[in-house]
């Protein structure tokens, strides 16, 4: 944290003046272990094993907290006896595993009787089919012997770290958890989070002040660019993608509308959503114009198009704000990738890597590429800097935070709202010109921005849109800027556009009487004109005055659990939100219905937020508990289970399945993995960030204030092994997976320490990944050694543990660079080393090229 | 303290400079975090230009030394000693995780520590700088800093050798105005306007304090106390009083000796050996004549 958020870590200091306890989990000592009370160093890609330790060590101490776990978390709630546990068998797998597919039918996962509204429970958690007792047996062999002998933790350390976060939590106290990438990039990083929020569930520490889990962005507005997404399976709002077979609203409402909680909300945010989109054009009589979004039929993310562009199925590309020739896994795949593109659009400050590959990139320079071979018309677009243009951040702890321009940008650069705005304008143009039926959707989208002097979309206008607002226009309405409720009432050619604004998602409705961007963002531009996102002055602890949380400016997510059952806080330090005999009130927003009693019982058949109980906190869940055990949603479990990384050193002490089944592995001959404790790459290898530079470097390298901090690629190595391998401190050595080799330089720190497990030492090698052939410092690619897999819920690669050689020296230029690759990772042969991993072309679902137009 | 906002006197504006206020940084390596940020705000805002971008290998430090180019410095020390009460690893647990099989000897606590510190010129209470230069363009500013005035220096060269502690020197060529003398200036012109200088400006855990400077040796006496509490038991000040330099107004909290951090146990300035100087130079003189005018006696 204090490496990659040295503003956040302010408070983590903070706390730390306060009498706080920081623990720091991290194979290497960083800048934050240096900062903190204890450092945990373990072997990456083991954090399971080490979070279902403590996980054991709360439940067969009985040291969990019971009265918060009892009434709050589904512990009690009973399962079908269909499901099987990885433990019935030690081999690691689940009930309902489809070997073909490389998939599980979740069907055996539910709740019995199937109904996730209304589960049976037992509170005294003694039924042996309830999640409590499920949830015992599965962690029953993570001891700390086994956490030992996985992660290279000593149980003394174990115990250290389990004191303290017990002592830290209960009715008085709270811990909460953070991370960042060094959780989320690894084979199963869904199932690494779900293990911090059982831990934090049987804590008591979610939905209470100083407590949850916090996720640590990789960059600004990461948390942003979900909510309103970047991704292709979702919409805004963590809408779903419509997916082929969701032919008609209709079946897609009812397939992903929830009967009970606030997910029965979602024909109210789908269909507002969609005027958002579509205007006028939407009418209740064109499905308000579901057809013309675009239905899933398989995984369209990155790396499946990245292969299709490799094959040549995919002519062009936008790159905004992403430098794949550096930041992405195999990244001398993603420099071939981008050479197979017939035109490529970059928008960045400066001429990345992923903008230049085609005259300087490694591969150019290994005689593997000629820039007279290579097609690619690449069109690079100048960018805005960052206060050089206007709109909103939406970072950790779910805050918008508004940003105003500070200067126009030089030149030609523009903002990337400027960009999509023209290109909008441009593309509806030309369909507005057709008569191609597929072009309906560009034809009606209703696409009315006011526009300012440069061109640019008036941002706070996209934010009223976001905000929602009735869809009947008010003559005259809104004349100027902010009257009667009504925001930017007039669209770009002064006609008239739309109503009152919405106060919150409560107004939305879903008969096309109101629309929203993102009905999550509700309420941040309101009636009363106010830019919510732009309040500067805090009234209390919890910042509100400051910026704007969703949902609702609620700065603490699921806050009713802050409150006993009975609606009193659990203690006088730690209230938040209490029941005062008539309502819910409190220091925060809070996120219950505000009459609710806190011994109110739902009707058999109740509906909506009225089929949640009043002591039933979650309710974004159809039973308004908290998920120990997760029965629907998941592709790789209901619970966390330890499997080793993709390329791992040692074998999996726990189950006879080595890695996550359900992992993608993207076979390829250029993807190739190393088995289970291959010889040929005996050093674990992880990556990471440093302070001085930025994720690609497209912001650092090319700054000489930063660039001269940390000016060359080097690799972390301990001690003992530089002794082994006869290296000094400085030295060259090159970093050698199946996937490439780079030259770095060896910073021998007994910050990287050896683990022992079991008896054998093990050394851990790390790089950092920010370097590339361009800017005013350059190095080689610590991207060029990974692989590209897919966690099976969010498809992301495991960056942070792989296997590595290492060799003394410098890396061979030019043509000689090949032989040397080949000598120490032979480059021929099978492409599924790994004895777990599907053939070539086993399990990839789609290619784009085959689905055709939807 | 950290979280203060506003209120931070890192954060607040001032008129120090109209009211002649004695002003100081006060650096605190136990919350630095070693983001240097105070070195790029330093370099932003002076616009002071880079100086190579030279790997050291020596931990994150590639920036070595304070200099021409150079006004701010984060130093990173890798010690094998204990922090406070750090839990490093299984280091500090007494079951060291060195190699198992050189048997019970590795088993010994091992300790570890990384610590870092903003090091920054100290704008002494008497300068030697200051006292050597001839042509009145380091001077002492109305909030007691030491600053180089640029466009009077004549790059002699001589404030360079007079620093005990190896802060100012002279910008070499091709960079801009090679030649002159140069170290930080306390942002004097951030001050004269009511603002804090910019490294303290940007350090998001307060490591650096900037502000009155009676307030912060109150301040930091009192840190040193509840660090030794909380068993940091090498923790002290660094503000030579006691020797000619007579304390230092950016002055240090370290843990261990002064050493560790390049910096002189006793600093002195070289103006104080002016009078034995002169004495011993005097006496050979007398002594040159008198065997002089021996040598022509025996003639």
């Amino acid at each position: 944290m204090a490496e990659a958020h040295p503003v956040g870590f302010r408070w983590a200091m903070k706390a730390k003046e306060r009498g706080a306890t920081i623990i720091h989990v991290d194979p290497r000592f960083s800048r934050t272990s240096a900062l903190a009370d204890i450092w945990v160093p373990l072997r990456a890609g083991t954090d399971i094993a080490f979070l279902g330790g403590l996980i054991r060590h709360l439940i067969e101490n009985d040291l969990f907290f019971r009265e918060y776990v009892v009434p709050y978390t589904n512990a009690s709630c009973i399962l079908s006896d269909e499901y099987r546990d990885p433990e019935d068998n030690g081999d690691g797998y689940f009930s309902g595993w489809d070997e073909e597919k490389r998939a599980y039918e979740d069907d055996s996962w539910l709740y019995k009787g199937g109904d996730l509204s209304r589960p049976e429970r037992d509170l005294t958690l003694q039924h042996p089919q309830c999640v409590f007792q499920k949830l015992k047996r599965h962690f029953s062999r993570y001891k700390p012997e086994m956490v030992e002998k996985i992660c290279g933790i000593p149980p003394q350390l174990f115990h250290k770290v389990a004191d303290a976060l017990v002592a830290a939590s209960g009715p008085k106290k709270t811990a909460a958890v953070c991370y960042a990438v060094g959780w989320t990039q690894h084979s199963k990083g869904v199932q690494i989070i779900r293990a911090a929020a059982i831990l934090q569930l049987l804590l008591g520490n979610i939905g209470r002040p100083g407590g949850g889990i916090l996720a640590l962005r990789g960059h600004a507005s990461i948390q942003g660019s979900t909510d309103i997404p970047t991704l292709y399976d979702i919409l805004p709002g963590y809408l779903t993608m419509p997916h082929k077979g969701d032919e008609t609203l209709q079946q897609y409402l009812d397939n992903y509308t929830k009967k009970t909680g606030l997910w029965s909300g979602y024909p109210k945010y789908m269909v507002s959503t969609l005027k958002a989109y579509y205007g006028k054009r939407a009418t209740a009589e064109n499905d308000f114009g579901y057809s013309w979004l675009p239905k899933l039929t398989g995984n369209h993310s990155f790396f499946e198009f990245l292969y299709d562009m490799l094959d040549g199925k995919m002519e062009g590309m936008f790159l905004m704000g992403q430098n794949p020739a550096v930041g992405a896994p195999n990244s001398r795949l993603q420099r071939k990738a981008l050479s197979k593109l017939k035109w490529l659009v970059v928008r960045d400050m400066v001429e990345i890597e992923s903008a230049n590959f085609w005259r300087e990139s490694p591969e150019i320079d290994r005689g593997e590429l000629k820039a007279e071979d290579i097609e690619t018309e690449v069109f690079f677009f100048p960018a805005a800097g960052h206060a050089e243009k206007e709109g909103a951040f939406t970072n950790t702890q779910r805050l918008l935070q508004w940003r105003e321009k500070a200067v126009d940008p030089p030149g030609d650069c523009r903002s990337e709202a400027w960009f999509m705005h023209q290109l909008a304008l441009r593309l509806m143009a030309k369909a507005k010109a057709s008569t191609d039926p597929i072009d309906e959707s560009l034809r009606a989208l209703d696409w009315w921005y006011p526009e300012d002097e440069l061109g640019d979309p008036n941002m706070e206008a996209v934010l009223a849109e976001i905000n929602g607002w009735y869809t009947d226009p008010v003559a005259g309405g809104g004349d100027s800027g902010r009257t009667d409720g009504i925001v930017f009432g007039r669209d770009r050619e002064g006609n008239p556009h739309h109503g009152k604004q919405v106060n919150g998602f409560a107004e939305l409705k879903a008969d096309g009487s109101t629309a929203s961007g993102c009905w999550i963002y509700s309420g941040v531009l309101g009636r009363d004109g106010e830019n919510k996102a732009n309040l500067r002055k805090s009234k209390d602890y919890l910042g509100h005055g400051w910026g704007f949380a969703w949902p609702s400016d609620r700065r603490i997510i699921y806050n009713r659990a802050s409150a006993r059952p009975d609606g009193s806080p659990w203690s006088e330090q730690k209230k938040l939100v209490w029941w005062d005999s008539e309502k819910w009130t409190g220091i925060d927003v809070p996120g219950f219905v505000k009459g609710k009693p806190p011994d109110y019982e739902p009707e058999v058949g109740a509906e909506g937020l009225d089929a949640i109980p009043g002591d039933a906190p979650f309710i974004l869940h159809e039973d308004g508990l908290g998920w120990l055990y997760v029965p629907k949603g998941l592709k790789d479990g209901p619970l966390p289970t330890h499997y080793e990384p993709l390329e791992s050193p040692v074998s999996n002490e726990l189950y006879s399945h080595e890695t996550n089944p359900a992992v993608h592995w993207f076979t390829r001959s250029e993807n190739r993995y190393a088995p289970p404790g291959d010889a040929k790459f005996p050093f674990v290898l992880t990556t990471y960030r440093l302070t001085e530079h930025h994720t690609a470097g497209g912001m650092s390298r090319f700054l000489s204030h930063l660039a001269e901090l940390q000016p060359e690629m080097f690799a972390e190595i301990s001690p003992e092994l530089a002794r082994d391998l006869k290296i000094s401190n400085g030295d060259y050595i090159c970093i050698v997976t199946l996937r490439g080799a780079i030259e770095a330089r060896a910073l021998v720190s007994r910050r990287i320490r050896p683990l022992h497990l079991d008896g054998k030492t093990l050394h851990q090698v790390a790089l950092p990944y920010h370097y590339g052939t361009a800017g005013v410092v350059r190095g080689d690619a610590a991207n060029d050694l990974l692989t590209i897999s897919g966690e099976p819920n969010v498809t992301i690669m495991e960056a942070k543990a792989l296997t590595c050689n290492i060799m003394p020296g410098r890396l061979p230029r030019g043509r000689a660079f090949a032989e040397f690759l080949n000598e120490y990772a032979p480059q021929s042969g099978l492409t599924d080393l790994h004895p777990e991993q599907p053939a070539k072309g086993g399990e990839k679902m789609h290619s784009h090229a085959q689905e055709g137009k939807t | 303290m950290i979280g203060e906002g506003s209120h931070s006197t890192n954060q607040r504006r001032h008129n120090y400079v109209q009211e002649n206020v004695e002003v100081g940084f006060f650096t605190d390596p136990t919350v630095c975090i070693g983001c240097k940020a105070c070195e790029v705000a330093c370099k932003e805002w002076n616009q002071v230009p880079d100086d190579g971008f030279t790997w050291s290998g020596n931990s994150y430090d590639n920036t070595g030394h304070l200099g021409a180019s150079t006004w701010r410095h984060v130093m990173f020390v890798e010690q094998d000693r204990r922090k406070g009460n750090q839990i490093v690893g299984s280091h500090s647990l007494g079951n060291g995780d060195g190699d198992p099989s050189a048997g019970a000897s590795a088993k010994a606590e091992d300790p570890f520590r990384w610590v870092f510190l903003s090091d920054v010129c100290k704008h002494c209470e008497e300068a030697g700088c200051l006292e050597a230069c001839p042509t009145g363009s380091i001077v002492r500013t109305e909030v007691g800093s030491v600053l180089v005035q640029n466009d009077v220096c004549n790059g002699c060269g001589y404030c360079v050798v007079s620093c005990p502690f190896g802060v100012i020197d002279r910008r070499p060529s091709p960079l801009p105005d090679a030649g002159g003398a140069f170290k930080c200036t306390f942002c004097y012109d951030r001050q004269k306007s009511g603002l804090v200088p910019a490294c303290a400006k940007v350090c998001p855990t307060e490591s650096i304090v900037f502000g009155r400077l009676d307030d912060l040796r109150a301040q930091a006496a009192k840190r040193v106390q509840q660090l030794q509490e909380a068993g940091y038991q090498d923790a002290q000040l660094y503000d030579p009083t006691e020797t000619s330099v007579r304390g230092i107004h950016a002055f240090f909290l370290i843990l261990g000796e002064p050493e560790a951090y390049g910096l002189p146990p006793k600093p002195q300035i070289p103006t104080i050996y002016l009078k034995s100087a002169w004495t011993s130079a005097f006496a050979t003189a007398i002594a040159a004549v008198i065997a002089t005018l021996c040598a022509f006696a025996f003639l």
